[in-house]
This record gives structure tokens, C-alpha cells and sequence, in this order.
């Protein structure tokens, strides 16, 4: 029941802001302010209460009511392991969004419903056990973005929507398409994973319904070429939203591949899992570099963004334990760097100065005119590039090591990414924030508290997870030899 | 005889108030109010009489035969019209407005009557008479050329297809010699020409009623043109009455000659038909309605994209698939009048339904938007709304024996393009400022109606076995439609 309360926080909370009189509209970020400090408290209960111990249920906090017997659809909630992570990073982002937030004051009622049905959906999708109760809140999604973007974004916002809107609904039918063919195909009249999970799909079959459904998701994960809604996307949006965005949405993406798409048809993984881990290096090495090219600071987090997913991505094809645990924890790990990045980027800078241009930026000190948002944006771009200490190091490491037992020709191309996310990290950070020009100092309005606050929590979070980074990494190895997974997972012999 | 009384009792009411609101008309034809009052009080009279009173039957050979689901359809019907007549007294013209509504209740009557027939005589006659008043209202804003258009585009169309629909309903009735549709279920081997002639000319005079390819032509100039009451009623009681029943004939009387309409595994029959016409209507309702610039247009491709997916449906005639259509049919219809609603309401505050009128709705109307939102969304088949379940639900059972799955790629492909057109018109509504200020105008009954129906859509969304239920136990459509095919 806990983990039902982390998204009924979040469409309650949506609910009460709607009913807000016009006079009371600034109240809408309390609401919204509690709302997510109630989810958050839900999902850090289920992260800490989570039972590790060998004889503990796989799966906990299960709820089972029937919701539609006709087709067999029931509201089926509960956690692995992997859930719980990724609970506990949609808590943490969406405070800190809310956070970044505070100063919206544009249509604040509309603003917040609609960020905290985004957040409701999110959390819906990592604790959904029946598929179509997970499509439902992974389509709830939807809506929402588009608004946010389109109403309160910035550079080209209504293009930017409609590209990102329509990338996720193409994915989406593509993933309705193999979920409703999936049913039809298992004559089981349920929407069950774990008796869908059980097998029985023919190869053919898995042939062709394992790449409609893996890409349908892999869309939303960012996965090369299908990519390009997410720089445009994340670049229109406002703060808040490219940090869920880049935090969270992404990861439904990813999250989902992992738990519908390869979980239920291993057979067509196994077929096409190559095709795809060449794909997500090429969503590494190429995002990197069109980073490199980027003159827009947006734009630079925006295609590292792409790069950090295709390792995401490579690591759920290594199909070990190494790689496949490294992946959720860089969807842990990314989804606090790149919102950190996006917020000092979006709030910190972009709010004060009203560019993002990497050149403009530089002529205007930031060090000395901004110095918590320069120390921000420095420790961010340290986390990001993968430096030991912080959370993508881990990842990033176990993700490779993962790899190199199963695709080792793919090392060299993943390494050649990381160095070059090292260079178009330490250009724009030096050209924006430490140029060697003249300086023009200028004065902004000093940062805020709730923006200290948010800063401080994200970062935080990724020193602590980086100098402790067995405390997701258990509960998420825990869940590969769990009844829905252990059977994706193939040690090979180098040991 | 008593027994058929009662269970004509609801239509006759209609009748009566009908002619009471024409008597009130010539004595007082200003007193719109009192019109609107009598005609909804009408028909809460019928919906008593239906609910209160329920009798299940076969009177006079087949012509009045009511059953739980007949029943429930003639509440659904009465519904969606008593749901137009609240919305006429905004975008009717004032002169002969009672007029007006008797017309809308002897269209309403038509539409009851055809939900509870299994004769083909019974069937021609309630579709004339749910016909002649729309034409007639499509026509009754009598300054607007556009209405005038409307009226004569429908008529004329309309007749045609009429004409090929009693063309060929006789040819079916040549070949087996009775009316009833359970005499012609009796019909087996091989076709005889002549009854595939008359299938064919069934099919396309339905074509019309439910505004599907090879027919839909009319939809857009009718939809644009007349009364926005009007419209709503014709976009969603008329096309409830016509799914129904084409449900009806195809199935209990046809059931023999269903064929099969899968990719490679084509068996001649009505499937396949429907499935050409299926898959026409979707791609160019969706196609078409992406450069829409009036909404009442917009909807109107969108709804013969959605008479598609019906049609889908309909081509998989298996019990779920059937179930599914008649629930998607049942949601589809609120929501488009909810939508309509909507309209009626931005039309009156701003004299137009194109889409720079529904600018700055958000800021001047914010419960309007977000019920448009909730209207959009749904038709979208976007959750947690009632039109995506009924998509959901459609899509599954037609793929369910896996034979259609072309059909079924071809509408979820088709059904994401047409997210689109519906956030073009909710950019409008929700992103864009207003160009000037506006005021909002009070129209609470039809502000409320509006409310009401996307609570409704939200609701059947989250809960839609509630629809389903009395859909599919074991009564309603399995024993009634499906144990006919069976045997």
C-alpha cells in the first residue's frame, strides 16, 4: 500500500490544485511542495524498508485488486530491488523540481497539476506488475510534457512539444501493438507479467514482437537514431521539466525495455541484442560528439544526455550481471546528474542571464557573479564526466566491465565516448564558466534558497552514492536472479 | 397487447411531447424556456418508462423485439438526444425553436424504434424516421448559407444511400422470403447472387448512417454547416443507432456469410468489405483531418476515422469483438457530444468554431478547457480516459484470433497521427492568449451537461466494466447476437 500512495500523493495533490480558487493560485506550489515530499516519503520508506535478507520475498509491498476481469486486467503493484531504485530517484527529482520551480508564477495552478500527473504516471510505471495498468501510466505521461513545454518552455517551445509528443506516441503505438499482439499470441486472458513472463512464445513470433516493443520503449530511452525529440525537447522545456525529463521520463523508457520488452520474449533478445548494443554505442560515441559541437549550454546537457542513455542501454544488452546492474544504477545515476545539470543550466543561469550561449556566457564572469551556480555546474560536470567518487564513475565502470565480457569489440567505441564526454564536459564548463577573455562582470540576482536546497540534495546524493554505491547495487543484483529475470541473465565462461 | 404498450411506452411518450411542444410553440412560441423544460421533462418520462417498467419480448413478428441490451441502447439514445436538446437552446435560432425540438424527438424516436426491431421493413422505416427531421434540422438555421448546404448536402446524399439501403434490403428479402432477420439466419450454403447484391447495397446505404468511405462526404460540409445541436446529434445518436443496428443485421441475420477479412486468408463475405471500408475511412479521416483549421470540420474527419475503427471491429464478429464495439460506440458517442458541447458554448461567446476562436479558452473558461481537454484526450485514446480503454478493448478482441492484425497496425498507427490534430486544437485552447478579452457567456445547463459527460468519460475510463458488464453478461450480446452464429 505504501508504494499506491507515492502516485495517489501525486494525482491527489493535482486534483486539489485544479480545485484552487483563481485568488489562492499561489498556493499551488505548497500543495504541489507536499505532495511530492509524500511520495518522496513513500518511496524512501519502500527503498529503506525493502527486506534484503536471502529469504525475503523477490517481490514486496504487493497489491492485487481486480480491475477489469473481462480481459483479464487487474491493478497489480509491488517492488523489485530495480523498483525501489528507481521510486527513490522519481522521489528525489521530483522535489527537487519542484523546488527549481518556485519561482514559476505563470499559470502556477496549471503548471503544477500537470507537473505532478507526470510524476504520478512515472511512479506508477516502476511499481506495475500488470502490463496494461503499466502502459496506462506510461500513456499518462503523454499529455502533460506537451503542455509543459508548449506553455511555459522557452527557444522554440511549440515545435519542441509537438516533435517530443508525437516521437513518444509513435513509440507508444508501437509498444500497444506488441502488447495487444502479445496477449492474443499467449491465449493466457491476462496482462499478468509473471504468468506472461512464463513463456511459451514461439521464436518466430518473439522474432518480431521483441524489437517492435524494445524499440517502441527504447524511443523514450533515447536510443540512436531515434534520439532527436530529446535535445529539442529538453531544450524548449522549462527547468523543471527537462530535469524530469532527462531525471525520470527517460528512465520509463529504459525501465520499461528492461522489464516488459526483455523480460518477456528472451528469445528475440538474444536474436537482436547485438543490433541494439551496436545502436546504443552509436547513441554514445555520436551523442558525444555532436555535443562537442554544441553552442548552446542546453544543447551540450542535452546530447550528453543521449550519451549517458546509450550506456544505459549497452549495459542491458550485456546481459550480465555486471552490465545489467550498472545500467539501472547510470538510470539512477544520470537521472540526478543530468537534472542537476539541466537545473543549473535552465534556473541558475538561463533565468538570470537570458541566454545560454556557451560564448555569451563566458563574457560575463559567472565565477564571480554566480559562484554557487559556477560551483554547482563544476561539481555536476566532474559527476557526469565519470570521475571516481561520484555515482557515474560506478556506473559507468560496471557497465564497461559488463561489456567487455560480452561484446569486448564494442569496448573500444564505449571508451572512445567516454573521453569524449570528458572533452565536450570540460570545454563547455571552461568556456562558459572559467574563460580565459577579458571578464565583463554583470550582477544577477542572487540564488535562492530553494534552489540551494535542490542543488545541494541532488549533489548529495550522487558524492553519497558514489562513495557507497553498494546501496542500490544490492538491492538491484539482488532482482537479476529473481523469478522474472535470473533467465535473461547469461554469465559467459571468461571468469 | 397490453405487454407491447408498455414497451412502446417510452416512444410514445416521446410522441406526445413532441406534440405538446408544438402546441406550445403555436400558442407561445417565445417562451423558449418552457419549450426546452417541456421536452426535457418528456423525456425523463421515457427514460422512467424504460427503466421502471422494463419488459423483455418479441411483439409482432420481430418488428418490436426488446431485450436487456435493446433496452440499454434506448436509454443511451434517449440520452445523447435529451443531451442535444439542452445544447439547442444555445445555437438554435430563436424563430420556430419548438419546432425544432420536435423534430429532435421524432429523430430521437426513430433511433429508439431502431434499437429494438429485428425486421428489415421495421429497420427502413425508423431510419427514415430518425433521417427526415436531422435533414430538416441540419437546414434550420435558415440566414446561413452554410446550414442551408448542410441541409441539402445531407438530404441528397442521405437519399441515395437510402435508396441503395431499401434496394438492398429488398433483394435480401427476395432471396429469403421474410423480413426477420432470424427467418433470414435460417438461409445457409451457398450465396445466391442476388443476396450479395443485396449485402453489398446494405453495407454502402449504412456507409452513410455511420459516415464511413465510400459515404463520408457529406460528414464535414453537414457537420460545419448545421445547428451545432444538430450536429452533435447526428455525429452521436444517429451514429449509435446506425452501429447498433448494422450490429444487428450482419450478425444475427447475415451471421452465414460473415467470410474472413485476415491478410492472405481472405473468405468472401461481408468481412472483407467492411474491412476495405475499415481501413479507407481511417487513414483518410485521419489524413484529412490533420489540416483542419474549424474544429466541427476536424471532427468530423476524426469521426469517420473513428467509424473505422468500429468497422474493425465488426469485421472480427466474434463476441468480445462485438462487445467492443458497442461499448466504443457508446463512449465514442458521449464524448463527441460532450465536444460538441463545448463548441456549441465557444461558438456563442465568440461567434465561430474555428480554431483562433477557442483561443484563450484556458485563461476565460478554464472548466471548459479542461473538459475539452478530457473530450480531445479521449477521442486521442490517450488513458486514463474511456476512449483509450475502448481502443484498447477493440483492438485486442479484433486481434484476438489473430486475423486482423493489419487492420490492427493500420488503426494504431493511424490513431497516433491523429494525436495531432487534437493537440492543435487543445494548443489553441490551452497554450495560446486570447487575441482580445472575451467574457465568458453564461450557459450553465449546457456548462454543466458538458461537466457531467467528462466526468462520465473520466469515469467509464477508470471503471469501464461498469459499461462492460451490462454489455457482455451472459444476456445481452453473447446470447442475443453470437448464439445465432453459432448455431
Amino acid at each position: 500500500m505504501i508504494l499506491t500512495a507515492t502516485f495517489l500523493s501525486a494525482f491527489l495533490g493535482a486534483g486539489l490544485i485544479l480545485l484552487l480558487p483563481e485568488r489562492r493560485a499561489s498556493l499551488a506550489k505548497w500543495i504541489a511542495l507536499l505532495a511530492v515530499l509524500a511520495g518522496l516519503g513513500g518511496a524512501k520508506f519502500a527503498f529503506l524498508s525493502f527486506d534484503h535478507s536471502p529469504a525475503a520475498p523477490d517481490y514486496q509491498f504487493l497489491t492485487w485488486l481486480p480491475w477489469i476481469p473481462q480481459l483479464g486486467i487487474s491493478f497489480f503493484t509491488g517492488a523489485d530491488g530495480i523498483s525501489v531504485v528507481l521510486l527513490l530517484l522519481t522521489g528525489i527529482i521530483a522535489v527537487t523540481g519542484v523546488l527549481f520551480s518556485w519561482n514559476v508564477t505563470h499559470r502556477p495552478r496549471a503548471f503544477f497539476a500537470f507537473y505532478l500527473i507526470i510524476i504520478g504516471g512515472v511512479y506508477g510505471v516502476f511499481q506495475s506488475f500488470d502490463l496494461f495498468l503499466l502502459f496506462v501510466f506510461y500513456e499518462i505521461v503523454i499529455i502533460p510534457k506537451y503542455f509543459l513545454i508548449a506553455a511555459w518552455g522557452s527557444t522554440n517551445r511549440e515545435y519542441g512539444a509537438m516533435k517530443l509528443t508525437m516521437y513518444s506516441v509513435a513509440g507508444s503505438a508501437l509498444v500497444l501493438l506488441a502488447l495487444i499482439a502479445t496477449y492474443a499470441v499467449s491465449g493466457a486472458q491476462t496482462f499478468d507479467l509473471f504468468v506472461l513472463s512464463r513463456g511459451g512464445f514461439s521464436s518466430g513470433f518473439q522474432a518480431w514482437a521483441f524489437p517492435v516493443m524494445f524499440i517502441g520503449f527504447a524511443v523514450l530511452a533515447g536510443l540512436w537514431p531515434l534520439h532527436t525529440w530529446a535535445p529539442t525537447g529538453h531544450v524548449a522545456a522549462p527547468t523543471a521539466v527537462s530535469m524530469l525529463l532527462a531525471g525520470v521520463v527517460m528512465k520509463l523508457g529504459s525501465y520499461s525495455a528492461l522489464r516488459v520488452a526483455m523480460t518477456l520474449f528472451p528469445e528475440g533478445l538474444g536474436q537482436w541484442r547485438t543490433s541494439f548494443a551496436i545502436l546504443a554505442t552509436a547513441g554514445i560515441v555520436l551523442g558525444a560528439l555532436v555535443a562537442l559541437a554544441q553552442k548552446d549550454l542546453k544543447f551540450t546537457v542535452g546530447y550528453s544526455s543521449i550519451a549517458h542513455m546509450g550506456f544505459v542501454l549497452l549495459g542491458l544488452m550485456t546481459l550480465n550481471r555486471a552490465g545489467m546492474g550498472g545500467a539501472v544504477l547510470q538510470m539512477f545515476s544520470h537521472g540526478i546528474i543530468g537534472g542537476l545539470l539541466f537545473a543549473v543550466v535552465g534556473r541558475m543561469i538561463y533565468d538570470r542571464t537570458h541566454t545560454r550561449d556557451i560564448a555569451d556566457l563566458g563574457k560575463m564572469d559567472l565565477l564571480k557573479a554566480l559562484p554557487f551556480a559556477t560551483l554547482t555546474f563544476t561539481i555536476a560536470s566532474v559527476a557526469s564526466m565519470g570521475l571516481p567518487g561520484f555515482s557515474g564513475f560506478i556506473a559507468e565502470l560496471t557497465i564497461l566491465k559488463g561489456s567487455w565480457i560480452a561484446f569486448p569489440w564494442l569496448l573500444v567505441p564505449a571508451g572512445v565516448g567516454i573521453v569524449i564526454t570528458v572533452a565536450f564536459t570540460l570545454r563547455a564548463l571552461q568556456r562558459a564558466f572559467y574563460p580565459s577573455g577579458e571578464p565583463m562582470p554583470q550582477s544577477f540576482d542572487p540564488i535562492t534558497f530553494p534552489e540551494k536546497l535542490g542543488a545541494v540534495l541532488l549533489m548529495a546524493v550522487t558524492v553519497c552514492l558514489g562513495v557507497f554505491p553498494s546501496m542500490l547495487l544490492n538491492p538491484i543484483l539482488r532482482s537479476f536472479q529473481a523469478p522474472l529475470m535470473h533467465h535473461l541473465v547469461q554469465e559467459v565462461t571468461t571468469k | 397487447m397490453t405487454n407491447l404498450l408498455i414497451a412502446l411506452a417510452p416512444e410514445a411518450f416521446l410522441v406526445i411531447t413532441a406534440l405538446v411542444v408544438l402546441g406550445i410553440g403555436v400558442s407561445a412560441p417565445k417562451a423558449r424556456g418552457a419549450i426546452t423544460a417541456a421536452t426535457l421533462l418528456g423525456g425523463l418520462v421515457a427514460a422512467a418508462a424504460l427503466l421502471l417498467h422494463p419488459v423483455d419480448g418479441n411483439f409482432l413478428h420481430g418488428m418490436v423485439v426488446l431485450n436487456p441490451l435493446a433496452r440499454l441502447f434506448k436509454l443511451v439514445l434517449l440520452g445523447l438526444g435529451l443531451v442535444s436538446v439542452v445544447f439547442a437552446a444555445e445555437s438554435f435560432p430563436k424563430l420556430h425553436f419548438a419546432e425544432a425540438l420536435a423534430l429532435l424527438l421524432f429523430s430521437m424516436v426513430g433511433m429508439m424504434l431502431l434499437a429494438g426491431t429485428e425486421d428489415l421493413l421495421m429497420i427502413f422505416l425508423a431510419l427514415e424516421l430518425t433521417s427526415l427531421p436531422l435533414y430538416i434540422l441540419a437546414a434550420f438555421a435558415k440566414e446561413s448559407r452554410a446550414s442551408a448546404e448542410a441541409g441539402l448536402k445531407y438530404f441528397l446524399i442521405g437519399s441515395v444511400a437510402a435508396a441503395f439501403l431499401l434496394y438492398g434490403l429488398s433483394l435480401i428479402y427476395g432471396v429469403a422470403g421474410s423480413t426477420n432477420l432470424r427467418v433470414i439466419a435460417k438461409l445457409s450454403g451457398d450465396p445466391d447472387p442476388l443476396l450479395i447484391a443485396g449485402i453489398a447495397l446494405t453495407l454502402l446505404g449504412f456507409a452513410f448512417k455511420i459516415a464511413v468511405v465510400p459515404f463520408q462526404l457529406w460528414a464535414p460540409d453537414v457537420y460545419e454547416g448545421a445547428p451545432t445541436a444538430a450536429a452533435a446529434l447526428i455525429a452521436s445518436g444517429s451514429k449509435v443507432a446506425g452501429v447498433f443496428i448494422l450490429t444487428k443485421i450482419l450478425t444475427l441475420g447475415l451471421g452465414h456469410w460473415t467470410g474472413t477479412a485476415g491478410w492472405g486468408q481472405f473468405a468472401p463475405g461481408w468481412a472483407p468489405v467492411l474491412a476495405l471500408m475499415a481501413a479507407a475511412s481511417v487513414v483518410l479521416g485521419n489524413v484529412a483531418a490533420l489540416v483542419q483549421s474549424n474544429v466541427k470540420r476536424l471532427l468530423a474527419y476524426s469521426a469517420i476515422a473513428h467509424g473505422g475503427y468500429l468497422l474493425i471491429g465488426l469485421c472480427a464478429a466474434d463476441a468480445p469483438s462485438l462487445t467492443a464495439v458497442l461499448f466504443y460506440v457508446i463512449i465514442y458517442a458521449l464524448t463527441t457530444a460532450g465536444a460538441f458541447g463545448v463548441v456549441v458554448i465557444v461558438e456563442k461567446q465568440r461567434g465561430g468554431s474555428h480554431l483562433e476562436d477557442f483561443e484563450g479558452l484556458g485563461k476565460s473558461s478554464p472548466v471548459l478547457a479542461l473538459c475539452l481537454l478530457v473530450f480531445l484526450i479521449s477521442l486521442a485514446g490517450i488513458p486514463p480516459l474511456a476512449g483509450f480503454f475502448g481502443k484498447f478493448y477493440l483492438f485486442t478482441s479484433a486481434l484476438a484470433n489473430g486475423r486482423h492484425l493489419w487492420l490492427v497496425i493500420l488503426a494504431v498507427a493511424m490513431n497516433a497521427v491523429s494525436l495531432y490534430y487534437y493537440l492543435i486544437v487543445l494548443k489553441h485552447a490551452l497554450v495560446l492568449p486570447a487575441p482580445k478579452e472575451t467574457v465568458p457567456t453564461a450557459a450553465p445547463a449546457s456548462k454543466f451537461l458538458v461537466v457531467l459527460l467528462a466526468l462520465a468519460v473520466l469515469a467509464l475510463g477508470l471503471a469501464p466494466n461498469a459499461l462492460i458488464g451490462p454489455l457482455s453478461n451472459g444476456q445481452t450480446v453473447k446470447n442475443i447476437i453470437i448464439n445465432t452464429l453459432q448455431k
